[in-house]
């Protein structure tokens, strides 16, 4: 059940030391049992992939490493910042400070985009790093158009969100988490909501921070995505990680029969 | 060659015939308001009651209380959005001190009439210490504003709650701390979305204003009361004081409206 690399598997070499490591994480919504103990540890430079049915737990799983979602029982630790899930007292100053640190040190991007609709595409990169990293205007616009270049959209520098197609805003948004030079870059279904023309332009750049050696992990339902750009994916069901390993053994010969039918059901139109 | 030609002429005749039935309608609507206007001039005037040499000397008097009503109105509405905004954030406050707090000026603002409380405000505060006696017109704004506010509150409450819980994770996500995400992601955004109600609520504030008139505010309604019943010449003198906050109320609609287009046409 470990998630790690099992054993006998080569660890690929341009990967790093352990960045990410959740331990015991469980969550429950009401009585509902979403996450049923699920450990993680992510090398820096490695591109991890969780893949599974709707409702596996996935995205509550990403949710749960930057306490967007308080885990019920569990531990976090990124880039040495670790919390601990407290859900029964009220959370205290430092915890709350403790948490801030590890979203400083994790970029997250979101299925629906969410850039900030009031400000223009160059604002949106600047605020964070201006006012939470103290960084000076004149160094976070310099940055910001060098990640806007980086995603292909130094153009649309002055323009407002409602401009921008569902996949430019998608590559807006990574240049916006890039902007704080986050250690991770967490990645929630980020082409779920495009239109199927659309997917690529993001899948490309995804792909090309992944050959870059960003430490990524991405929840997705794009197998040939996986395929191509993951060091290593992980299947996950019920809450609990089933199957986890480089793409071309759980992709193309996986050991377990639950990821099997899994992939199956997936992998047949194409 | 013919089926190219035809939709050109075909369209300007379409559009000639709009734009003949808008006129139509707009022409229509002038009249019945003239007629209907005309109509109530005329029934009143036969009752004899119209004396125009004492609307010529008085109606320049309850007119200029129409700054004194705007005045008031501009500083209310200035309250009531600081007050709104803090009761909004108490009402959506996790923690139980500000909710309550918040929840019983709500309570009890919206709970009691509005001439009750400027009654207490103006006549019994002062009872209890002297410090609280204040003049008519600030006794009016503290009034209408503290009532308003109430009201507003609400109105902020669901312009916040309006904002996507998407920017909030965006921005916690970003590492920014809660109080900066309030300032800079959800308060430029519910604004947006409040702004179209408070100027509805300033023109109906044009309106309930008229209640500070009891205090001693020389604004229109006071103006109208004084003109009028010295000389006995009070239906002329009210009859003045609703035109006056007719006119300002269509005014203030004419901007609302304006305001309200640019507000749906959304972000730039």
């Amino acid at each position: 059940m470990t998630s790690g690399y099992p054993e006998g598997v080569p660890i690929p070499e341009h990967i790093g030391d352990v960045i990410v490591r959740a331990k015991g994480i469980e969550k429950y919504f009401g009585k509902h049992h979403v996450l049923k103990g699920v450990d993680l540890d992510v090398y820096q430079r490695e591109a991890v992939m969780l893949i599974g049915p709707s409702g596996s737990g996935k995205t509550t799983l990403l949710r749960c490493l930057n306490f967007l979602e308080e885990p019920t029982v569990g531990s976090v630790e990124i880039a040495g910042v670790q919390v601990e899930a407290d859900p029964i007292h009220a959370r205290t100053r430092r915890h709350e400070e403790q948490i801030r640190q590890i979203r400083l040190q994790a970029g997250m991007l979101f299925q629906d985009f969410n850039l900030f609709p009031h400000m223009s595409v160059l604002q949106n990169l600047i605020e964070a790093p201006t006012r939470v990293r103290g960084i000076s205007h004149a160094a976070a616009v310099e940055t910001a158009e060098r990640y806007l270049g980086k995603v292909g959209l130094i153009e649309k520098r002055d323009e407002y969100p409602a401009r921008l197609s569902g996949g430019q805003k998608q590559r807006v948004a990574i240049a916006r988490a890039l902007c704080m030079e986050p250690k991770v870059l967490m990645f929630d279904e980020p082409t779920s909501a495009l239109d199927p023309e659309l997917v690529g332009e993001v899948l490309a750049v995804m792909e090309e921070l992944a050959h870059e050696g960003t430490t990524m992990i991405v929840v997705t339902h794009e197998m040939h995505f996986a395929q191509q750009a993951a060091d290593r994916v992980i299947f996950m069901e019920d809450g609990l990680v089933v199957e986890a390993g480089p793409p071309e053994e759980i992709l193309e010969k996986p050991r377990v029969d639950r990821t099997r039918r899994f992939l199956r059901r997936f992998l047949k139109p194409e | 060659m013919l089926e190219a030609a035809q939709p050109r002429p075909l369209l300007e005749r379409i559009e000639r015939s709009r734009r003949a039935a808008r006129q139509w309608s707009r022409l229509q609507f002038a009249a019945i308001w003239v007629a209907i206007l005309a109509g109530i001039i005329l029934a009143f005037a036969a009752t004899d009651n119209v004396d125009v040499e004492w609307i010529r000397t008085w109606a320049p008097f309850i007119l200029g209380g129409a700054g004194f009503t705007i005045l008031i109105c501009v500083l209310s509405i200035a309250l009531a959005t600081v007050l709104a905004l803090v009761g909004a954030v108490g009402r959506l406050s996790t923690k139980t001190v500000p909710f309550a707090i918040a929840s019983f000026y709500v309570s009890l603002v919206r709970g009691t009439p509005l001439l009750v409380q400027i009654y207490i405000i103006f006549f019994v505060l002062p009872q209890m210490s002297p410090v609280l006696i204040l003049p008519a017109i600030v006794g009016g704004v503290i009034g209408l504003g503290f009532n308003y506010g109430a009201y507003m509150t609400e109105i902020f409450r669901a312009g916040i709650q309006a904002v996507p819980r998407g920017q909030i994770e965006a921005a916690e996500a970003l590492g920014m701390p809660g109080p900066l995400i309030f300032r800079r992601i959800v308060l430029p955004q519910a604004v947006r979305i409040v702004i179209p109600a408070i100027g509805n609520d300033f023109i109906s504030m044009i309106k309930d204003s008229a209640l500070v008139s009891t205090i001693g505010v020389q604004e229109v309604l006071w103006r109208a009361q004084k003109a009028g019943r010295p000389t006995l010449h009070t239906p002329e003198a009210f009859i003045i004081a609703a035109l006056v906050y007719w006119v300002l109320t269509i005014i203030f609609s004419f901007f609302q409206e304006r305001l309200e287009r640019r507000m749906a046409r959304g972000d730039r």
